[in-house]
Formats: structure tokens, sequence, C-alpha cells
């Protein structure tokens, strides 16, 4: 019942912000919030089994979700301008060091794995290659390796990042 | 007024990291290293393209109060959030199956995922 309801508010709400700007109710016409409600009512029992298939909802709680445009915003903005700007410097001057490295991260959740491993796929000069589903350790494509980090089994995912502490938010977000 | 100069900056530096993705990925050796220049440089660059659309949608909202610039603001919104998501999903998809295909990453100082499988 808990997952029906989660899942109609989701979907009511995209369906809100799609329809945005059809009337005068609010930002809405009274037609496209009858319509949107049932859609999302038949839509929601249909997929609910889909959305809160770890019968969790941690992610439910309103201060976490308005944690994820604080943290896309804050410190993720940061990173990805840094390592766009870096990247552009490699295009232009071609001095690049690449290889796979182990990365382990000590995230617990399949959530949070997911936000880590598509954070660093944005970030630092990385890309996520593959996981080891077991130990949840991320295999990491670097365009550039620092000197050193080749002799190492495991690269802690805290160093992959200079200036702001992205695992530790991401904990933060879905732990 | 300030609004038509944030536009075209936001225009500007996106284009200008579109640009310098396709230059990487002519530029670098092998498949992974390419994969970097186009998923990150072509995801800020569109980002920025789309944060200038919604800045020119919000600003002529404020002057005009037409509703049709607030669905233009909201869908290049969210048409954002989703090109930044699928990019770094279809590159995670498009790395793994490079790599369990059997094409390795040529100049590459380590390859730690080579020893875990067979």
């Amino acid at each position: 019942m808990i997952a029906f309801f989660v899942t109609f508010l989701l979907v009511f709400c995209i369906y809100l912000l799609l329809t945005a700007g059809s009337g005068t109710i609010g930002f809405w016409s009274a037609s496209e919030l009858i319509a949107g409600a049932g859609l999302s009512i038949v839509v929601a029992g249909i997929t609910r089994k889909f959305l809160c298939r770890s019968n969790n909802y941690r992610m439910a709680n309103p201060l976490r979700l308005l944690l994820i445009p604080i943290y896309l915003l804050g410190p993720f903005l940061v990173e990805v301008t840094k390592a766009n700007v870096d990247v552009a410097g490699r295009v232009i001057t071609g001095r690049i060091r690449p290889g796979i490295i182990r990365v382990s991260s000590d995230l617990k959740t399949d959530l949070g794995i997911f936000i880590l491993a598509n954070s660093i796929t944005l970030t630092p000069g990385t890309i996520t290659v593959d996981i080891d589903e077991k130990t949840h350790d991320l295999f990491i494509h670097n365009i550039n390796i620092a000197p050193g980090d080749e002799q190492k089994a495991t690269v802690p995912a805290r160093e992959l990042f200079s200036i702001a502490n992205i695992p530790a938010w991401i904990r933060r977000i879905a732990e | 007024m300030i609004a038509d100069i944030l536009v075209l900056a936001c225009l500007a530096v996106g284009t200008f990291f579109n640009a310098l993705g396709i230059v990487g990925l002519l530029r670098f050796p092998d498949v992974y290293t390419r994969m970097h220049a186009t998923t990150k440089m072509t995801t800020f660059g569109s980002v920025f393209t789309a944060l200038a659309v919604i800045i020119y949608g919000g600003a002529s909202y404020l002057g005009s109060t037409d509703p049709q610039y607030v669905i233009l603001s909201v869908h290049t919104l969210i048409a954002a959030v989703a090109l930044a998501f699928t990019n770094a999903l279809g590159s995670h998809a498009i790395a793994r199956g490079a790599h369990r295909s059997g094409i390795k990453p040529t100049p590459a100082v380590v390859d730690r995922l080579e020893e875990v499988q067979p």
C-alpha cells in the first residue's frame, strides 16, 4: 500500500511537471489535473512492484530528496566543472596516462552504488567500466592515473575527488 | 539586458565544450579515452545550452507572463536532467560491453579488470 502511494506521488509529480503552464489553477487546468490523477492511479497500480523493489522507504523522506538538488548544484557541480576543464586541457595538449584501476567504495545499498558510479562517470576524468557485485568495488577507467596508484590493489573512492568529499555526500543521501 | 548576456555566455560555453568534445573524439587513441571526451564534455556543453534556453524562457516569462515560456523552461529542464542521466548510463554500458567483448585499453599503465575477468 505504501509502495502504491509512493509510486502514485512520483508519477503524478512528473505528470504535473510535463503539463505545467496549461491553465489557471496554479499553472494547471482542471482537466489536466483530473486526467493526471486518473492516469497516475492506473500506472501506480501496474508498476508499484518495480519502483519499491527493496521494500525500503528511506528515500521517501523529503529531507533526503531535498539533499539531492543541493548535492547536484553544490559539490557535484564544482567537481564537474573542474573535471571538464581538466579534460579540455588534455584534449588540447594530448597528455594522458590511461588505465583501469579498482576503487573501493564502502557503500552498501544499490542506490548508493548507482549514484556513485554515475557521479564518477561524469566527474574527475574517470568512467565506470564494471562493478564487482559481491564486494561493491568499482572498476574505473582513469584518463590520468596519479603516479604510484597503478601499484595499489584498490584505491579508496575519496582519493579520486580533489575538492569535495563526494562519497560522504552520497552516504548522507542514500544510506 | 542582463538575461541576454547570460544567454549568450551560456551558449558560448556550451558550444566551446561541445566542440572540444568532438576534437577529443578524433584525437584520443582508443575507445575508453575517446569516451571520456564524448561523455563528459558533451554532457557539460549540452547542459549549458539547455541552461541558456531556461534563462531565456524565465526572462521572457517575467517580461510577458505568457505561460508558454514556463512550458519551454520546464521541458528543457527535464530534458537536461534526462540527458545527464542517460549519458552516464549509456557510456557505462558501452564501456562494459567493450571490455567484455575483448577490446583492451591499448595505451594503459594498468588494467585491474583484466585480472578479475576470465
